[in-house]
């Protein structure tokens, strides 16, 4: 344990280094939730009260998504590792006497818990002091509050997974930059990132609902907002824990076959 | 004879950079569907949003692909043309720039020819299949004006973000580092452009009229567009980004002659 613990301290260190880039990042994160507040709270008026969603609710998911961006984004992996692919530095990885894919995993979750923490706790303050109706709600009760902690780890969880599919992916392919962009694209867009699964109408919704998408930041989320009703939440869990085990469990399985024949690029 | 020289080199530069992108095929159409994907998704999410109200502010479903097609369209022309500058400070750190002076053509027509980038224009489809649906369906009689007005706020959108971009590359020569403070005022206006901007209040109408004149080439030709509006004058309001990218130049020459070289 001890090591992986280390893995995910050496990326945290690295991660507090970059102090302007959280100011600038800040503003960019303020302005944007700000103006999806105004932009719904039009819309919530010209629907005359028909929205799939309460107001307050559509806020609080607002802010929170701008908070825990980092924690729930797709897009935002591990450059060093695609680096490592790139330029042969993989062979390294590859003698150390620990499975790739649990160091990856772990330096994962380390190098998006240290920026979440950095990120999320001016965003939530600034989002707590905004003006009323644009202020971020807290949950209904405590209860509700652990689950959307418990909730948030596993649907962290469910993200890395997939981006260590993004990886695995990059092991085949020589340039992953297209692939990405295609794989994240149509992934913010069933996570709920772009608009809350709510607002999707039924038969989207439906199938949005049979993959693992909808179980990364969807869930957390809306038990915080208090738009998913408390006897949901159970089942939800355990699809959230059926899907990261099949993430993971799919995961290694690509590994142990691309550790055979890894090509290393680079000189 | 100065521009056509400068319109040849800038050509030359252009074809070897798609000569160079060319080499490696299937990772150009893959940025390409990937940069479609993503701009796709936003064109869905209106078009999901609006299965549940019929207008917002008095804006049809039309209306606001119209004025989306219209912000994804200058943007992509903007980072097709303009993404050396918005990779600028690279060039400054690994010291580029000091060569861009010394050759006797001018650094703008360098900076903006090296880094041309045909792989950004992915978002163009979307564009260009928002303006169908857009011109369809909005409120808008289609005469020669209209598609006039059109061009003039594709044209004038293009110049302003082209303008930004200049912005954020110019403050690369005072603080060396990547400044991503200037994304706010250009990735933020393109997704949240996709409205016309008085839905967002007056504060933000403020600010996108008197600090950055967004409002120039998306709200007030937009309501002459639409017909909400007789005063025929509003369609050429574009015209006025003319002076925002002379402030920007201005704030470019400034910093070229601050410059100070730095890398090897």
């Amino acid at each position: 344990m001890r090591k992986y613990y280390l893995f995910f301290r050496l990326r945290f260190a690295a991660g507090i280094q970059y102090r302007m880039a959280t100011v600038t990042a800040l503003t960019t994160q303020l302005v944007w939730g700000l103006m999806e507040c105004l932009a719904y709270q039009t819309i919530s008026e010209a629907s005359g009260g028909r929205m799939p969603m309460e107001y307050s609710s559509i806020v609080s998911y607002i802010w929170l998504k701008e908070a825990f961006l980092v924690l729930f984004n797709t897009w935002h992996a591990d450059n060093d590792i695609f680096g490592m692919i790139q330029n042969g530095d993989i062979s390294y990885e590859l003698c150390r006497p620990v499975p790739v894919y649990s160091m990856w995993f772990s330096r994962t979750v380390g190098g998006r818990i240290s920026e979440a923490v950095l990120r999320c706790i001016p965003v939530l303050v600034c989002a707590f002091l905004m003006p009323y109706p644009y202020k971020i709600g807290l949950p209904v009760s405590w209860e509700v509050f652990i689950l959307f902690i418990f909730t948030a780890i596993l649907g962290m969880g469910i993200t890395v997974a997939f981006c260590m599919l993004v990886y695995m992916l990059c092991l085949f392919t020589i340039t992953p930059q297209g692939w990405r962009m295609v794989l994240t694209g149509a992934v913010d867009f069933l996570s709920g990132n772009i608009i809350p699964l709510p607002f999707f109408p039924e038969s989207f919704l439906k199938i949005a609902e049979l993959l693992p998408f909808a179980y990364m930041q969807n869930i957390p989320f809306r038990i915080y907002c208090g738009d998913l009703a408390m006897g949901e939440v159970p089942s939800m869990m355990l699809k959230q824990v059926f899907w990261l085990v099949m993430l993971v469990l799919a995961g290694v399985l690509i590994w142990s076959r691309a550790e055979r024949k890894i090509v290393v690029q680079g000189g | 004879m100065k521009i056509k020289r400068n319109m040849v080199l800038y050509f030359r530069y252009a074809s070897m950079c798609l000569k160079s992108v060319m080499q490696y095929k299937v990772s150009f159409l893959l940025m390409i569907a990937g940069r479609f994907l993503l701009a796709f998704n936003e064109f869905v999410a209106i078009k999901f949003l609006f299965s549940n109200l019929i207008n917002i502010k008095g804006y049809s479903y039309g209306d606001v692909l119209l004025c989306f097609s219209i912000m994804q369209m200058s943007f992509t022309f903007a980072e097709l043309f303009g993404n050396g500058f918005q990779v600028f400070s690279g060039t400054v750190k690994r010291g580029e720039f000091d060569r861009m002076l010394v050759r006797p053509i001018s650094p703008i027509l360098q900076v903006m020819g090296n880094k041309f980038e045909i792989g950004r224009t992915g978002p163009m489809i979307t564009a260009v299949v928002t303006l169908v649906i857009g011109i369809k369906n909005s409120q808008a009689e289609w005469g020669v004006m209209a598609y006039f007005t059109l061009a003039l706020m594709v044209t004038g959108g293009t110049l302003l973000f082209v303008g930004l971009f200049m912005l954020g590359a110019s403050s690369c020569f005072f603080t060396i580092e990547d400044t991503s403070f200037i994304n706010v005022l250009t990735y933020g206006a393109k997704s949240h452009g996709k409205y016309p901007l008085d839905i967002y209040g007056k504060g933000i109408m403020g600010f996108c009229t008197y600090i950055v004149p967004y409002t120039l080439v998306q709200y007030y030709p937009l309501q002459y567009l639409l017909g909400k509006t007789n005063r025929w004058s509003m369609a050429f309001y574009p015209v006025g980004i003319v002076v925002f990218l002379a402030v920007c130049y201005m704030a470019w020459c400034a910093g070229v002659k601050n410059y100070k070289s730095c890398g090897s």
